[in-house]
């Protein structure tokens, strides 16, 4: 009994101590800021990799999304003769929680386990160290382009995934379902608001990009140096990920809407 | 503070005639034996008093006292395990003492507010002993890598700069290969290019002869006594290749259980009428380093309780 409590304690310890770590980083992070500003060919670099390479996967499965949602969602308004607000549906959903939380998840399954990956080997054969060694920071030198890239994708590919998804949308509800076009696109524009919607939903994405990559640039950097710290820090970088953006998206969506 | 100035290029000066094996940049204004005497020979440039450092509880080294003098190799031996690499992150402010100082070049290393540590640190070069290059980037641009972080150099001369230090450890040749297109010998070649190109005063090397091939071992061997007598350097060499490291070494500390157990000249040590290093030296498999790890007396352990000897008495052999 006293084992567990003490187990209990030690792994509480290491958690918090883990948390503060985790937030010293990122304020140690944002100090490489001005030289990013000074040479943004490294910012660059990192968005290629980390966000263009994601484009495909976004807009594939930002394509399927939408038209899933189509098909369910004729399914239940059909059943109320109101198959016109089809638009709106689909549209809603995407802007404000598939477009974020689904693009979030995928994004940290596609390049934050990229980076964390990358970071932790990157440790484990003495590159961070050698930098240090060469007076250069490697957390403002490496770890900061990708931290800044990743929050600058991720808004991006959410408003792709959300735009194709209704581009999905349609293809199925107008093309294959035989919604009338008009009331399609007029319900959404009327029903959508800027404030409301697009910005929330910019809002929840940028939160989740900032969390997934810093779970993600963190973990590979506080990996156990070896081969088998590297598996877990990545495995660790995901799981992580995808309950830090659910939860955060409950919270979100509370204050955003819950009125 | 440029990071040349304290080796300017005077390109008149150079190149010249009979220039030694190695090209490398000579201060126009020094001849090499004013840089003999302008290195103050019995100073020394890096000085270790009370060092101790361990973490969670075990100790790795408990009041450790070293002096490295300035122009000269000194090698630090021991079993592998004994924290030589853990030294020579302390002496590069990596890592933290628990107690007492690291004196480098007159400057407290653990005092330092953070960019003046980084100042220091343009002044010494550390070979990792992976090599530590970046995987990403060619061999040219791993050696361009110091120059191109911390000075305004433009690109034509980042080029020069960046072949001669190429040529000077014989692989101008291998310019765009990558770091997994190379072997061990060749990276760890590629990082003491990368390691001099800011021409610092201390070279740091972490197990330089480990897993190389004989060839290779007898080029790291040349390239460090060379690089250390033609660039005017100190260097640290950390190492459990007895014959290679004694071969180049002026001084030699050997330490072990985390105390410095002997320390001289390779053929002072070779001498010595310690058991303990004069079983390292000579590779004896065993001695008052025993060969067994502590265990159980072997017959207990196999027979035990069938043999009837219920409950083994706690004996470590």
């Amino acid at each position: 009994m006293l084992t567990f409590f003490q187990s209990l304690g030690r792994s509480t310890l290491e958690a918090l101590q883990k948390l503060g770590r985790s937030q010293i980083f990122l304020l140690h992070v944002m100090t490489g800021l001005p030289l990013l500003m000074r040479r943004p060919r490294l910012l660059l670099k990192e968005v290629y990799t980390v966000g263009v390479l994601t484009i495909m996967l976004i807009s594939v499965s930002g394509l399927f999304v939408g038209m899933v949602l189509a098909l369910q969602g004729y399914n239940v308004l059909s059943d109320f003769g109101a198959e016109e607000s089809l638009g709106v549906m689909v549209a809603a959903s995407l802007v404000r929680e598939l477009g974020p939380v689904v693009t979030a998840l995928l994004f940290s399954g596609r390049a934050g386990s990229a980076l964390t990956a990358e970071i932790g080997l990157m440790k484990a054969t003495e590159q961070l160290a050698g930098m240090e060694m060469m007076a250069v920071d490697p957390l403002q030198r490496t770890i900061a382009p990708r931290f800044f890239a990743g929050v600058l994708s991720m808004p991006l590919l959410a408003g792709l995934f959300t735009a194709v998804g209704v581009i999905g949308g349609y293809f199925i509800g107008v093309g294959l379902l035989g919604v009338d076009h008009g009331p399609f696109w007029s319900q959404m524009q009327a029903k959508i608001d800027f404030e409301d919607d697009a910005l929330n939903g910019l809002i929840k994405s940028l939160v989740f990009g900032v969390i997934v990559t810093w779970i993600a640039v963190f973990e590979g950097y506080d990996a156990v140096p070896t081969a088998e710290g590297v598996s877990r820090a990545t495995t660790r970088s995901v799981v992580y990920s995808a309950f830090a953006v659910l939860g955060s998206d409950f919270l979100l969506t509370a204050l955003m809407f819950g009125d | 503070m440029s990071p040349l100035s304290h080796n300017q290029v005077d390109s008149a000066a150079w190149p010249r005639q009979n220039e030694p094996l190695i090209p490398i940049l000579i201060p126009p204004d020094y001849s090499r034996e004013a840089m003999r005497h302008d290195v103050h020979s019995d100073e020394s440039l890096v000085s270790i008093r009370g060092l101790s450092y361990g973490y969670g509880a075990r100790v790795i080294f408990d009041d450790v006292n070293l002096d490295i003098r300035r122009g000269k190799i000194t090698a630090i031996m021991g079993p592998s395990g004994t924290g030589k690499t853990t030294l020579l992150r302390l002496i590069g402010g990596q890592l933290r003492p628990m107690k007492g100082a690291v004196m480098l070049d007159g400057e407290d290393v653990h005092a330092l507010r953070r960019h003046e540590l980084y100042q220091l640190r343009k002044k010494m070069g550390m070979l990792f002993q992976s090599g530590a290059l970046l995987t990403d980037l060619t061999v040219f641009d791993n050696v361009a890598f110091p120059l191109r972080e911390h000075t305004p150099l433009p690109e034509s001369m980042i080029r020069t700069l960046v072949l001669m230090k190429l040529e000077s450890v014989g692989l101008r040749g291998a310019r765009d290969l990558f770091p997994a297109e190379l072997s061990g010998g060749m990276a760890r070649r590629v990082a003491l290019a990368r390691a001099i190109m800011l021409d610092p005063m201390m070279l740091m090397y972490d197990e330089p002869f480990t897993g190389q091939d004989p060839i290779s071992m007898g080029i790291l061997v040349k390239l460090i006594h060379d690089l250390n007598k033609e660039l005017g350097l100190t260097s640290i060499v950390v190492s459990h290749d007895v014959k290679e490291t004694m071969a180049i070494a002026d001084w030699v500390y050997v330490i072990s259980g985390g105390r410095v157990v002997g320390e001289g000249t390779p053929e002072a040590l070779a001498l010595s009428d310690s058991p303990w290093i004069h079983q390292f030296i000579e590779g004896a498999p065993d001695g008052p380093v025993p060969f067994h790890y502590p265990a159980e007396d072997y017959r207990l352990d196999l027979l035990g309780p069938a043999a009837g000897l219920e409950s083994p008495p706690k004996q470590i052999c």
